[in-house]
């Protein structure tokens, strides 16, 4: 059982708990009837699919939720998105998705803020390449979004 | 065909694959996703290293020693194929690059000149992209074709019925379907298909990627007049593939692509055409890749085709039953007739995340819809499927231990 448990403990890079949960029971899962901004990603490739919307106000994002279908990962990291960015700037929230897509090329923690130190459990996706782009698929939607565009792909 | 087919030895047939005794992330190899691409025997590989080391000029066009041992090896191929598929002369055998380009070849130039303002191409709801999306651009070049579709029973087989009633409309010029499914793993009855078509005034095509590297085909007893199949499936290369076409089809249709070795005569304005299947060959082939073509030809036939699906029939019947006792595990697909092929999802996980956990003990497998994305949403799973498919290497040691996973996934994810 040990070889069994060692294997877990592997993929718990992956999978931590928060990412489960998160997979499992996403927050903020519905379509906005009223919104700011709002796009598409896709990942044509596998079929992951997020549909974010935003509400603005007074030049921060007030609200976020999303529609979608996909792995634990790209699920995840959408329902952290939604979590995660409303009381942000658009630029601000930018910035996080870059700082996402970093830590997913480089695998390297950020626990400068509780914020980040959250979005953080999405680094293990760096010992998996072909899982990257299901982590950063919403945040390649927010960018569209915020840039007022339809659709992202995560190509 | 009374005697009972020698059983596969298996363990010893796995030796001639070197990367079978690899290991990954420190475990031992499960590779089960044979249905994609299957793994090379040591014979495939140094037939490859040898045409090269001993053998190698282009063909068909120097008059030395060394270019005329090379024709001929790359004729020795196309005479393995022709005698692989049951054809009646190697005339009717067209290098591709894969069965994709059969698709598109047939599509082009059968497609364009031979049908009519009106007839229509009819495929089933299960084909892979290969053999969907050339027949939607034929449709879409505004030549009048059509395209419609056979549907697929929720056991996963071949609407006879409803493709009666499409035949019955008398414009069908083509049906072009798969000879087993990639993701269903369906077997489709090709003779009677082929009948029912010909009986209609119809062509036929089929998609035998899958087909050829699971059972004995014979073109003539189907009586189909195109059939496409891959070698890199086969245990053999990649960038190689073989389309058959009874000649009279072949004599009558156009090139697809111009260029060298295609041509009879060319002047500045105009050129003619060479016969098939130089006619289809043009420029310089894949010469390397047919020398491991014909190794993996000669490879399937010493073990017998007869042997490898006896074996496989072992394989899907022990599969069967050991996926059906996954808690929470639905499979895609129950055809009478199947092949070891098997589509399923797990209720508590995504298949890419099934993906990266079987990785992680050395399983692969498939995730995504295979090429197949319309199948996907025929059954409602828009966001696709694991799939399994065995080769003639696979165990059911091999099968249990995916089994086991799953289980263990169920309990990872839940």
């Amino acid at each position: 059982m040990t070889g069994q448990a060692a294997g877990f403990e592997e993929l718990r890079d992956l999978y931590q708990e928060v990412i489960l949960d998160h997979g499992r029971k996403p927050r903020n899962q519905f379509r906005m009837e009223v919104f700011d901004a709002s796009a598409r990603g896709d990942n044509p490739m596998c079929g992951d699919r997020v549909e974010l919307f935003l509400a603005l106000e007074n030049g921060q994002i007030s609200k976020a939720s999303f529609l979608g279908r996909g792995c634990a990962i790209s699920q995840a990291s959408a329902s952290l998105l939604t979590e995660l960015v409303p009381g942000l700037t658009p630029e601000e929230a930018r910035a996080m998705g870059a700082r996402l897509r970093e830590m997913a090329k480089t695998g390297a923690r950020d626990d400068s803020t509780p914020a980040l130190a959250r979005l953080s459990a999405l680094s293990g996706v760096h010992e998996f390449p072909s899982r990257v782009k299901c982590a950063t698929l919403a945040w390649h939607a927010l960018d569209a979004a915020l840039d007022g565009s339809k659709e992202a792909s995560s190509e | 065909m009374d005697a009972i087919p020698a059983r596969l030895d298996v363990a010893r047939l796995r030796q001639d694959f070197p990367i079978l005794s690899t290991q990954v992330r420190g475990k031992p190899l499960v590779f089960l996703d044979s249905g994609a691409s299957a793994q090379k025997p040591r014979a495939v590989i140094e037939a490859m290293t040898r045409c090269m080391e001993t053998a190698y000029a282009n063909v068909h066009r120097g008059a030395y020693h060394l270019s005329e041992v090379a024709t001929a090896n790359f004729e020795a191929a196309r005479e393995a194929a022709q005698r692989f598929l049951g054809a009646a002369t190697p005339e009717e055998i067209v290098f591709t690059r894969n069965s994709t380009e059969a698709f598109n070849l047939v599509a082009h130039s059968f497609g364009r000149a031979l049908l009519k303002r009106g007839q229509v191409v009819l495929v089933s709801e299960m084909e892979h992209h290969a053999n969907l999306v050339p027949w939607q651009m034929l449709r879409d070049a505004g030549l009048g074709i059509g395209l419609r579709f056979i549907r697929v029973t929720d056991a996963g087989e071949l609407d006879l019925e409803d493709y009666a009633r499409h035949l019955a409309q008398s414009d069908v010029g083509l049906v072009s379907v798969t000879h087993m499914s990639n993701v269903l793993g369906t077997v489709t009855p090709a003779a009677r298909i082929a009948r029912m078509a010909h009986e209609a005034g119809a062509r036929v095509m089929f998609d035998g990627s899958q087909a050829a590297v699971h059972r004995a085909v014979d073109v003539r007893a189907i009586d189909a007049d195109f059939y496409a199949f891959t070698g890199h499936k086969l245990y053999g290369p990649t960038g190689i593939g073989v389309l058959y076409g009874k000649r009279e089809l072949l004599d009558a249709m156009p090139p697809f692509q111009g260029g060298g070795d295609m041509i009879e005569t060319v002047t500045l304005e105009h050129s003619t055409w060479a016969a098939p299947p130089a006619r289809f060959e043009p420029g310089t082939p894949a010469i390397i890749e047919a020398a491991g073509l014909l190794a993996a030809i000669e490879y399937v036939n010493a073990i017998g085709m007869e042997a490898i699906e006896a074996h496989e029939r072992a394989l899907v019947e022990h599969a069967s039953a050991t996926l059906a006792q996954v808690p929470g595990l639905t499979l895609l697909g129950r055809a009478q007739d199947r092949g070891g092929v098997f589509a399923f999802s797990l209720d508590v996980a995504h298949p890419h995340d099934l993906s990266t956990f079987l990785d992680r003990r050395g399983i692969c497998v498939r995730a995504g819809r295979h090429c197949a994305e319309p199948l996907h949403a025929r059954f409602g799973l828009e966001g696709g499927t694991s799939r399994a498919s065995f080769g003639l290497y696979t165990t059911p040691e091999e099968i249990d231990a995916l089994a086991e996973a799953l289980a263990a996934a169920r309990k990872f994810f839940a």
